[in-house]
């Protein structure tokens, strides 16, 4: 497949672009920011998002959804980058939808799917215990209890964990913390008995919980797909997510870039432009190519994830990988090169610092990617 | 798709049937690249027969028109055959500098005559040129070249001296940048000519590199007589065809960070470092691996997509720089870990078990790729200008 976008991958980038420049400027962050609105995101937006179909993006068309893959998924946070705007579409229209899609039985998919496309839940996916992402390392234990399970544990970094209505845990039901054997993913639904959230708020302003499960009792209907074999599942979903974030980072980079770019053409020191001086114009230049070979990988990632959903792994962490790596460069370079002003949190610059390292870091940063692909390529 | 489906097993079939096995095996010494040319010495029969059988077919220059010795396929038709081809693990059958930066510019600027002249000659292989265009007053400055071509009527004098010509000593023509305009703003008394290296006044002296190896020379020029027919378009106006002749020499040079060896740098380091619990015993040295094959598959992906911009009128006209500086330090970071990967087995440099010290040649050779074909600094700059638009670039 050509690495360019088509026709309506195009049409659905200047849509977004258009629709988020006018409705979710950086200024909408900012407001969330500074009324420490409960939520963390706004609900009106989110309708805005439901009608024009992107909370069913990934969902197919039997369930409501658009039936789009995850190149277009792609496409809408690479704008989300753009304009760092806090949603529910990764957990909910990516992740959840991802999950549940892919690993889900007839009825599960029955349940949720159109409720996800109608904006009627909020989902996302619970997964990682400890500081760093290593999913493996899934501690949190279902133990059988009757016909069903009880869980026990904690979750951390749960994304829009305090507003989400449903969520898909990731739990250990047999085996050890390290071993990809004995995982099982299961829908819970947040108002299960035993069940708490608690809201961390982070550098990025976007939504992030804390979520304990107290001795959470589950039916054996609330499994998501086999149990004890759910790793593949697990891993499908956060490639799904990996790359997802690779292109937000895309859109959050370029928009940081093109800042830069226009600030080095318009402050002037010395008498002239800075833009003038051959220190900042080869690192400007070297930057963009970093940029641009980011994004060649991650379009291929999203790419194969439609095609060869199953064989996304190896390509996903190259992608992951070279978004951190590049986006990191492109918000320290932005910062940099803007000086003092860049310092300040009236100015916007810095806010995109912020959201690419939290970014860099979900589902694992470059580090854990390039081990993953040397573990993968066997050395 | 169903008719590049039908392309591609008939391509795998000839192939099969065409490519004699001794040209199946990697290249192992410098002897095994062939450059044809009036001189060649073919090492074996099995490569000069690849070499007519693909010249027959118009394979050696794939995509250029039948009429001048291509085979007239379609970019996609090209790739698929340069896909069967390392999949059958075929040698290419004629590397050239013909091949790689003249033709493409004759196709572009070159008259009629010039095209039925030279491109067929270049095709099968019978005539090797020789790029002269840096000289020793002008490497990142080229546009200050000062060799000269004096007009005498029907013909030009051209006097001056050319370096770094890869493998002048070896070659039949030259393609070359004089200057014919000197009271001309330097961009502008620039033309383009072609002429024998057998011509009276032309001789060279190849110069040794840190590797040992002597790919490039000095090339001098005492009253050399050269026929007006040999001008590439018009008198003075040869910047622009030396600029993007350039562009395809940036594209096979930045190439380079996109091929790899048989072997993978995590499978060389497997070997000599050895592993602990499946992993490389190296820690350290399997990070960098890893990141660089990283760095390195998505370069090979920024040259496809660079291709299917280029095929949906995307592209823009400085990519070529972009290519050139990524791949070249690419590739340069790639021959230090393959010598920190070797480790002191790599630094042999003579006898049969380091084949003649083939790989801390190789790793000094690469330095040279972030200078030859314009710096990687002067790619920068045509970044910051032409991709970015900064001020004073």
């Amino acid at each position: 497949m050509a690495l360019v976008l088509n026709d309506e991958q195009t049409m659905l980038r200047d849509n977004a672009r258009g629709f988020l420049a006018k409705n979710a400027p950086i200024a909408h962050l900012r407001a969330l920011r500074d009324t420490r609105d409960a939520d963390g995101f706004s609900r009106a937006l989110w309708k805005d998002f439901v009608e024009m179909g992107w909370a069913g993006i990934l969902v197919p068309q039997d369930f409501g959804g658009l039936g789009l893959g995850h190149v277009e998924a792609g496409v809408v946070m690479e704008e989300l980058g753009r304009t760092l705007t806090p949603s529910p579409f990764l957990s909910t229209a990516i992740l959840a939808a991802t999950a549940i899609a892919r690993a889900g039985n007839d009825q599960q998919k029955k349940n949720y799917l159109p409720q996800i496309v109608a904006g009627e839940l909020i989902a996302t996916i619970a997964v990682d215990e400890t500081a760093k992402h290593h999913p493996e390392k899934t501690a949190l234990t279902a133990a059988r209890a009757g016909s069903g399970f009880k869980l026990s544990g904690a979750k951390t970094f749960v994304l829009d964990g305090h507003v989400a209505n449903l969520l898909i845990v990731a739990a250990r039901t047999a085996g050890k913390p390290g071993e990809t054997n004995g995982l099982t993913l299961f829908i819970a639904d947040a108002s299960a008995r035993g069940l708490r959230a608690e809201r961390t708020p982070t550098v990025d302003t976007h939504n992030a919980a804390r979520i304990t499960f107290d001795d959470v009792n589950l039916g054996a209907d609330n499994v998501l797909g086999k149990v004890d074999a759910g790793w593949d599942a697990l891993e499908g979903v956060l490639n799904a997510g990996r790359a997802a974030l690779a292109a937000e980072m895309v859109g959050a980079s370029d928009e940081a870039f093109s800042r830069t770019v226009a600030y080095l053409k318009e402050r002037k020191q010395f008498g002239k432009p800075i833009g003038e001086f051959q220190a900042l114009q080869h690192r400007a230049a070297h930057l963009y190519c970093e940029l641009e070979v980011t994004r060649s990988a991650v379009l291929k990632a999203l790419q194969t994830l439609d095609d060869s959903y199953d064989r996304a792994g190896a390509i996903v962490s190259v992608a992951k990988a070279r978004a951190g790596l590049s986006a990191t460069l492109a918000v320290q370079e932005a910062v940099q090169m803007h000086g003092g002003i860049g310092m300040t949190d009236e100015f916007d610059i810095g806010l995109f610092m912020k959201r690419v390292r939290v970014c860099q870091e979900l589902f694992g940063d470059a580090n854990f990617h390039a081990d993953r692909l040397a573990r993968l390529s066997r050395y | 798709m169903e008719n590049l489906e039908s392309f591609r097993k008939e391509t795998r079939a000839w192939l099969e049937a065409n490519c004699p096995p001794e040209m199946r095996r990697p290249s192992q010494t410098e002897e095994d690249t062939c450059w044809g040319g009036r001189h060649c010495v073919f090492q074996s029969d099995a490569q000069r027969l690849w070499l007519e059988r693909m010249a027959k077919k118009g394979w050696t220059v794939p995509e250029w028109p039948r009429e001048y010795g291509g085979g007239g396929l379609t970019r996609d038709e090209a790739k698929i055959l340069r896909q069967e081809m390392r999949a059958l693990g075929c040698r290419s059958p004629l590397d050239s500098f013909g091949i790689w930066m003249l033709g493409p510019a004759l196709l572009k600027y070159g008259s009629e005559e010039q095209k039925r002249e030279h491109l067929p000659k270049i095709a099968r292989g019978e005539i090797r040129w020789c790029q002269g265009y840096s000289e020793p007053g002008s490497g990142s400055d080229l546009a200050s070249l000062q060799t000269r071509a004096e007009d005498k009527g029907d013909q030009f004098l051209v006097n001056g001296s050319k370096i770094w010509t890869s493998y002048a000593d070896k070659a039949d023509w030259i393609f070359c940048l004089v200057r014919t305009d000197p009271s001309a703003p330097k961009h502008e008394g620039i033309s383009f000519l072609l002429f024998d290296m057998e011509s009276a006044g032309v001789s060279t002296k190849p110069i040794t590199l840190i590797s040992g190896a002597s790919p490039f020379c000095q090339t001098f020029f005492d009253d050399v007589l050269v026929p007006k027919a040999n001008l590439v378009g018009k008198l003075n106006k040869g910047w622009d065809i030396a600029k993007y002749l350039l562009t395809h020499e940036r594209d096979m040079i930045g190439g380079m960070g996109g091929t790899s060896e048989n072997r993978s740098l995590g499978q060389i380091a497997t070997e000599t470092v050895g592993t602990d619990n499946g992993m490389l015993a190296d820690t350290v040295l399997r990070g960098q691996i890893a990141a660089l094959e990283i760095d390195a598959l998505a370069f090979r992906l920024t040259m496809d997509r660079a291709g299917d911009m280029a095929k949906v009128g995307q592209a823009h006209p400085a990519v070529s720089s972009l290519l050139k500086y990524y791949g070249t330090e690419l590739n340069k970071r790639r021959m230090e870990l393959v010598m920190s990967a070797g480790g002191m087995d790599a630094l042999e440099w003579e006898g049969e078990r380091s084949r003649e010290g083939r790989t801390a040649r190789a790793w000094l050779r690469s330095k040279a790729n972030s200078i030859e074909g314009g710096t990687s600094e002067v790619q920068l700059n045509i970044i910051a200008k032409r991709i970015l638009g900064l001020p004073g670039a």
